[in-house]
């Protein structure tokens, strides 16, 4: 380690400057608004439907996009194996449809029994992370499409086969595998329906959902102000001088690992309540990849998070879901292409995202 | 002061690989005293320091012999953190701190007051919540104890440098059952007057009965700090000075001293009026080895050594002549003016560098011998390349396996032929492979960096007279980096000691002991650069 050789800043109490700040920190998120109010404008969407839309999935999506933050502050980008956590929520949901367990007792079960799986799941991939230390982020990614095709061998083949399952609706006519589609009609809107609002006309509020939401934010919070956060938090910065005063860098990078997938099978798991059907072979695919755009419209950087940046990117990021497929119909007469500006910024956002973390890096190493 | 033993290492021995750097080392620490450690580069302070603390490399290499006694009880470790939790502080030559923590959580780092909460009771003490106010009161402590007042809960990203040295201290003494705190090269960074408040605090840890070990190569300082100073060469106790006993020509001599066995035993024929490069007002900025405003002349078929210990900038002059970092200054070459910073044009006008970093930059690791002996004249001087068609080059088998076979035969490669994979040789082979290169591209100046670290006895001496021959038969200039004293000495005509990114003096190869003691220590009385 090269010592740092940084004078004291000048001075930066310049309101101006100080403007000028605050504008390059939220340059990201304030580019997406515009994008999102220029959309709204051309999707000329019923207010009432857009805003119920959009409380919808504030409900449904954040915790996944949560589960990214612990990996970010523990120095391992943004960890793209959240698709195995989201396996492991559909194993759970998978088992409890199988056995017609109903309503919130089914979420509840489900969730818990995803949690084993997720454990090991996490474990697996923070033992593989670990090997590969300054390449994180693309071995998860590597390592979750590796997953995806496991799971499809798994119940494609070896369910009905192996493993022994009778569920005639959910396994194909042949007796060998499981259908494309899981009806999850037992548990549709378990968790939302619990306390809902339905006072405006076309809204509807899944309040219960947004607690659920909330709890998990303020739990996130309150972990990071913990002695094992702050230890997530120096491995995050350096491990070399984390290592030096004693702290197992291995290890909490391995827990930070383990409670990102457990995050992220509970996040499947209220977002497919919502959803109402599995899709046993494509559900899971994208989880990683919007749920890491959304955090980087956000504001947020591979080696910077934290919960407003989760809510707010959220926010952005599926707003501009809801609007683009009609706003690309209104302005250039296609439907479609709205549906491809909308990949195009998810795959673009996260390119460009970490084209500049490599560019900042690079420049900062440059400046010592 | 007290006499009560608080450290003792006791005829300590090490050795790496059946090669001996530390041989019936003892030294003992009492209760309030502070002990200077001085020596050489490679004189065996840093792995004594190493056996000390426990690093796991002592264990990996066979452990050590001999004892180490804390305050009556011997204890071996075999962690840093076994060392840390029976008392002994370390304040790192590096800073160990986060940046981007602030001061108070640097400090507590991995020691942070918790309180419970209702998680923690259900999961256990890693859930208990960081209790920030207390931490930064115990930092607060810390802070005043060494005097320092400034705002403990500043991030140390933007603090100067002066101020982490003392952070570092900080966290020492707020461990509460530090005995030994250990000071490797505290001063280093900083300022003068930085420094002289440094050597209170030191003085200060003293006085509340710690004991201080204090390595540093500023000798002024040791001499007028320490109560005791025992000095270290080539991996032996040489002296225990007590104060009053001590002097910065005493501890130089000390430190250096040896018999040189001077390997070239021919007369002088540089000719000292006919500079073959001047290098004028020279400044490299290469991470650690800083070079500020050197200035030197070459002369034709010299053979000059670059000594002065690690980070005063030695490095980093061939480093920088060779635009391998960027530098700024004046280069002229037999008359012509060359830029700094373009590598393809140094080795065009025939100068060529042995990379101090053999396995990064020096050779390609995974390819095979051939290929690393004419890589760099092939893309420089278009060498071993043959014309099929007017667009279309390809290598030269034929030559190439020529040119190699003759390297081999010459520099007695040891190998299994041209094909063996370069990361397959001895240090020794690897280093030849590297001198092979740089021979290929027909240098008339050649730059050499540390070209025997890393290697066995045998093998040093093999490459040392490598480059004499080199250097008798083929008139070849060259420039030798070494952090090895008595190398230089052996081989060079004239050793330019460097201090602090600048030229301390140039020195011939049999001047006393003394004088590149205290021109590596930077207490030389500035002699002119061209007065040898």
């Amino acid at each position: 380690m090269i010592p740092e050789q940084k004078e004291l800043k000048p001075n930066t109490n310049s309101p101006l400057i100080k403007i000028k700040r605050k504008l390059i920190e939220f340059a990201v998120p304030l580019l997406f608004l515009v994008l999102c109010i220029i959309g709204a404008y051309y999707a000329r969407l019923q207010p009432s439907f857009l805003i119920n839309e959009i409380i919808m999935r504030m409900a449904r999506n954040p915790v996944l996009v949560l589960a990214l933050i612990i990996p970010v502050l523990a120095g391992m980008g943004m960890n793209f194996a959240i698709v195995l956590g989201a396996m492991a929520g559909q194993i759970g949901l998978i088992i409890i449809t199988h056995y017609e367990v109903t309503g919130i007792t089914g979420v509840t079960v489900a969730a818990l029994i995803a949690v084993p799986f997720a454990i090991v799941f996490g474990y697996l991939t923070g033992k593989l992370l670990n090997r590969a230390k300054g390449k994180e982020m693309i071995t998860s990614m590597i390592f979750g499409f590796f997953a995806v095709y496991v799971w499809q061998l798994f119940f494609l083949v070896f369910v009905g086969s192996i493993i022994p399952m009778r569920n005639e609706k959910m396994i194909l006519s042949t007796g060998v595998g499981v259908r494309n589609t899981v009806d999850l009609v037992g548990i549709r809107y378990a968790l939302d329906d619990i306390i809902k609002i339905r006072d405006l006309p076309g809204i509807t509020i899944p309040i219960s959902t947004l607690i659920v939401v909330a709890l998990f934010c303020i739990l996130i919070t309150f972990f990071m102000k913990t002695k094992l956060g702050q230890d997530i938090r120096a491995v995050g910065q350096n491990m070399e001088i984390a290592a030096i005063s004693g702290i197992n860098v291995d290890k909490i990078r391995i827990t930070a690992i383990i409670i990102s997938t457990v995050l992220a099978a509970w996040g499947q798991i209220i977002w497919l309540q919502n959803i109402g059907t599995l899709n046993t072979y494509g559900s899971h695919v994208q989880v990683g990849l919007f749920a890491v755009a959304a955090l980087l419209i956000g504001g947020a950087s591979v080696a910077k998070a934290n919960i407003w940046q989760v809510l707010l990117g959220t926010f952005l990021f599926h707003t501009l879901f809801i609007i683009s497929p009609t706003a690309g119909r209104n302005l250039l007469g296609d439907a479609q292409i709205g549906e491809f500006f909308r990949v195009f910024v998810a795959y673009g956002v996260i390119a460009v995202a970490l084209v500049l973390h490599a560019w900042q890096k690079h420049s900062a190493a440059k400046n010592k | 002061m007290e006499s009560t033993s608080l450290l003792k290492l006791d005829k300590i021995c090490k050795s790496y690989y059946g090669n001996r750097v530390l041989k019936d080392v003892c030294l003992e620490i009492k209760k309030g005293e502070i002990h200077g450690l001085v020596g050489e580069n490679g004189a065996g302070k840093s792995t004594l320091m190493n056996i000390l603390f426990g690093m796991p490399v002592i264990q990996q290499t066979g452990g050590y012999e001999g004892d180490v006694v804390l305050e009556g009880n011997q204890v071996c470790f075999t962690c840093p953190s076994e060392a840390m939790d029976y008392g002994i502080g370390m304040v790192h030559q590096e800073f160990m701190l986060i940046p981007g923590f602030t001061v108070a959580e640097n400090i507590k780092l991995n020691r942070e007051r918790t309180k419970p909460n209702v998680i923690s009771r259900l999961i256990g003490k890693k859930m208990e919540t960081i209790d920030v106010q207390r931490n930064r009161h115990d930092a607060r402590a810390s802070l005043d104890r060494l005097g320092m007042s400034f705002d403990e809960m500043m991030p140390v990203g933007g603090l100067p440098v002066g101020y982490m040295q003392f952070i570092e201290v900080a966290r020492e003494i707020d461990k509460e059952n530090t005995k030994v705190v250990v000071f490797d090269e505290p001063t280093a960074v900083l300022t003068e007057s930085e420094a002289e408040q440094f050597l209170d605090t030191a003085r200060k840890l003293a006085n509340d009965g710690l004991g201080v070990l204090f390595i540093s190569h500023r000798l002024d300082e040791v001499v007028s700090l320490c109560d005791r100073i025992t000095v270290l060469r080539d991996g032996e106790v040489v002296a225990l000075l007590n104060r009053g006993e001590a002097s910065i020509q005493r501890i130089a001599e000390l430190m250096v001293g040896r018999q040189i066995n001077r390997l070239a035993d021919r007369k002088k024929t540089v000719q000292v009026n006919k500079p073959i490069l001047e290098i004028r007002n020279l400044a490299v900025e290469m991470p650690g080895e800083k070079v500020k405003e050197f200035d030197l002349d070459l002369y034709e078929g010299e053979i000059l050594g670059v000594g002065g210990l690690a980070g005063h900038g030695k490095i980093g002059i061939a480093n920088g002549i060779m635009g391998m970092y960027p530098a700024t200054g004046s280069l002229v070459k037999q008359g012509k003016s060359l830029p700094l910073g373009d590598t393809m044009l140094m080795l065009q006008e025939n100068m060529a560098f042995v990379s101090e970093d053999r396995r990064g930059v020096g050779l390609l690791w995974d390819e095979s011998i051939e290929h690393n002996i004419i890589i760099a004249a092939m893309q420089s001087q278009k060498k071993f390349l043959k014309r099929v068609t007017p667009l279309l080059t390809i290598e030269d088998r034929k030559k190439i396996h020529e040119h190699t076979l003759k390297m081999i035969k010459d520099l007695d490669i040891r190998c299994v032929g041209p094909q063996q994979l370069v990361k397959r040789l001895s240090g020794g082979n690897q280093q030849k492979i590297c001198i092979a290169r740089a021979i290929t591209l027909s240098p008339d100046i050649l730059f050499v960096s540390e070209p025997t670290r890393g290697i066995d006895i045998g093998a040093k001496r093999i490459v040392l007279d490598l480059l004499l021959q080199l250097n008798r038969d083929l008139g070849v200039t060259i420039v030798m980096t070494s952090s090895e004293l008595a190398e230089l000495r052996s081989v060079c005509d004239r050793i330019a000691i460097i201090y602090e990114g600048r030229l301390e003096g140039v020195l011939p190869p049999d001047a006393p002991d003394l004088d590149f003691g205290l021109m590596m220590a930077g207490e030389f009385e500035h002699k002119g650069a061209d007065q040898v």
